[in-house]
């Protein structure tokens, strides 16, 4: 399958790059091209330019300090499954990326790609928004001065392949706070078997003081146009032990989450992700909290 | 635009349009066919090569992508007439039958064994989660990656 015609540009930094997408018209970013170019080679992308953003090296690399993991848009996917300092200030971060299509995939998708894409099936919308990441977007402004902004990931994503990113900005940096020693997390994805997207997946982060849960995030991906918190799931956790029979009933609630739009396609039906969602909460719920379960 | 790309050591210079995809690249300009297409969907890893010493998955890259970078195709694994280890237990443990997916099968195991020496055959299994091959059923492919491990002495 070949692309329509585009024009290529590689840039090298931020700069010539916000001054690339402005001068052409219909420009698109291209990060690792693992979304991208299977949209251009369908044609169901068809922009006028590319503008390859791969080789700017202020966007690559994880630094972390006493609160914040910093990582740059460029980051792969394997980069941060293989990184120590990320296993260890951000665990739940070197699950996710280790769990992402294949080696292959890995290698070359980053995530600031996967986020700016905004699949809804992908992994890093809702295990970045149940860690309470930051965005930081750079753009043009008035007399052509660089404006920076950060939107919580909670505004960042908007809807099915849509972000808050406008047509001109570019994803300059991701900001995940660095979890302490009582929290936990774990992250539950029913995969389809072909494509290793998720039919459905849960992003737990909990809490604890000795067994009870003390604080919860909990967030869904892969059933709705964006992520979805499961704020009754977390409420009804709140406070209490982390027993079968709270956590079975804490994860009963994530109906009450899903009375938006959940979606039916070709790899399940609404009906099919609805009760499948429960069970993905029980399971990241026990996987947090250390718990061994049937 | 105009392209340097070193594959297997040695240099190839060309004009490309920048919608060329590397595997076309590799096999249409280079004339190197071991890379194979098989899916073009980037879901089955037959035309997996090494950029820069990191499997990907060429149908799903561009060749300006690979500008001023290193590639090895199956057709550089071989050292002077001699079959690289993991070739040579693909050989011997009968790890293909038709052959299509057996240039991406083994590039992606060459970059397992790299990353990991000894890998168990779980960790074989979710290493080549990307390369699908119709015919052999995989068995014989896991016994190809342990002996090749163990004949690198891993
Ligand atoms: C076979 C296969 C399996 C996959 N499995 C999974 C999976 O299991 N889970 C999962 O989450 N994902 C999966 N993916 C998607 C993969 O993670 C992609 O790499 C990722 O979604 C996009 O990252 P990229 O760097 O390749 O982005 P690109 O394809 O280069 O870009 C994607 C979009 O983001 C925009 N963009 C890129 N960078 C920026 C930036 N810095 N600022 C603003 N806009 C930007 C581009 O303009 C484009 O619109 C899979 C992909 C494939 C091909
Ligand atoms: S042809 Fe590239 S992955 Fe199938
Ligand atoms: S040997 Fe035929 S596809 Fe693998």
């Amino acid at each position: 399958m070949f692309a329509a015609k585009f024009e290529y540009y590689k840039v090298n930094s931020v700069a010539e790059a916000l001054q690339t997408l402005r001068a052409h018209n219909g420009a698109k970013l291209m990060a690792g091209g693992h979304s991208l170019i299977p949209l251009l080679k369908l044609r169901l992308a068809r922009p006028a330019a590319l503008v390859d953003i791969s080789g700017i090296l202020d966007l690559q690399g994880i630094s972390v300090d006493d609160t914040t993991v910093h990582i740059g848009p460029l980051t792969t996917h394997q980069t941060i499954a293989a990184s120590e300092a990320v296993a260890r200030v951000c665990p739940l971060m070197a699950e996710v990326a280790g769990e992402i299509g294949d080696p292959q995939v890995r290698n070359r998708g980053t995530i600031g790609g996967n986020v700016s894409h905004a699949d809804p099936a992908s992994d890093w919308p809702t295990a970045l928004t149940a860690l309470n990441a930051q965005f930081v977007i750079q753009g043009t402004g008035a007399l052509h001065r660089r404006v920076t902004r950060t939107v919580a990931a909670a505004d960042f994503f908007t809807g099915a392949l849509s972000t808050s990113l406008g047509e001109h900005e570019i994803l300059t940096e991701i900001q995940v706070p660095v979890m302490n020693t009582a929290q936990h997390s774990a992250y539950a994805k029913m995969a389809h078997p072909a494509t290793f997207f998720s039919v459905v997946s849960a992003a737990v982060v909990i809490s604890m003081s000795g067994n009870r849960c003390t604080q919860a995030s909990v967030v869904l991906g892969g059933l709705a146009p964006k992520p979805v918190r499961a704020a009754s799931v977390e409420e009804a956790l709140i406070g209490q032990d982390l027993t079968a029979d709270n956590i079975a009933a804490a994860a009963a609630q994530v109906s009450n989450d899903l009375a938006g739009e959940v979606m039916g396609d070709i790899y399940a039906s609404a009906e099919y992700r609805r009760a499948v969602a429960p069970v993905e909460v029980k399971h990241a719920i026990y996987h947090a909290a250390g718990l061994a379960h049937s | 635009m105009n392209i340097q790309v070193k594959v297997n050591g040695k240099s190839y210079q060309a004009d490309v349009e920048p919608r060329m995809l590397l595997v076309h690249f590799l096999r249409d300009v280079a004339g190197l066919t071991g890379t194979k297409i098989g899916c073009d969907t980037s879901q089955c890893g037959s035309c997996v090569v090494l950029m820069d010493g990191v499997t990907v998955k060429s149908c799903t890259c561009l060749a300006v992508h690979a500008n001023g970078s290193s590639i090895t195709t199956i057709e550089g694994l071989a050292q002077d007439g001699k079959l690289h280890a993991v070739q040579e237990a693909f050989w011997n443990k009968h790890g293909l039958q038709c052959g299509y997916c057996t240039a991406g099968m083994i590039l992606t195991v060459t970059e397992l064994l790299q990353r990991n020496p000894k890998p168990t055959a779980e960790q074989v299994r979710q290493g080549l989660k990307g390369n699908i091959c119709r015919c052999t059923g995989y068995q014989n492919i896991v016994r190809a990656a342990l002996a090749a491990a163990e004949a690198l002495g891993g």
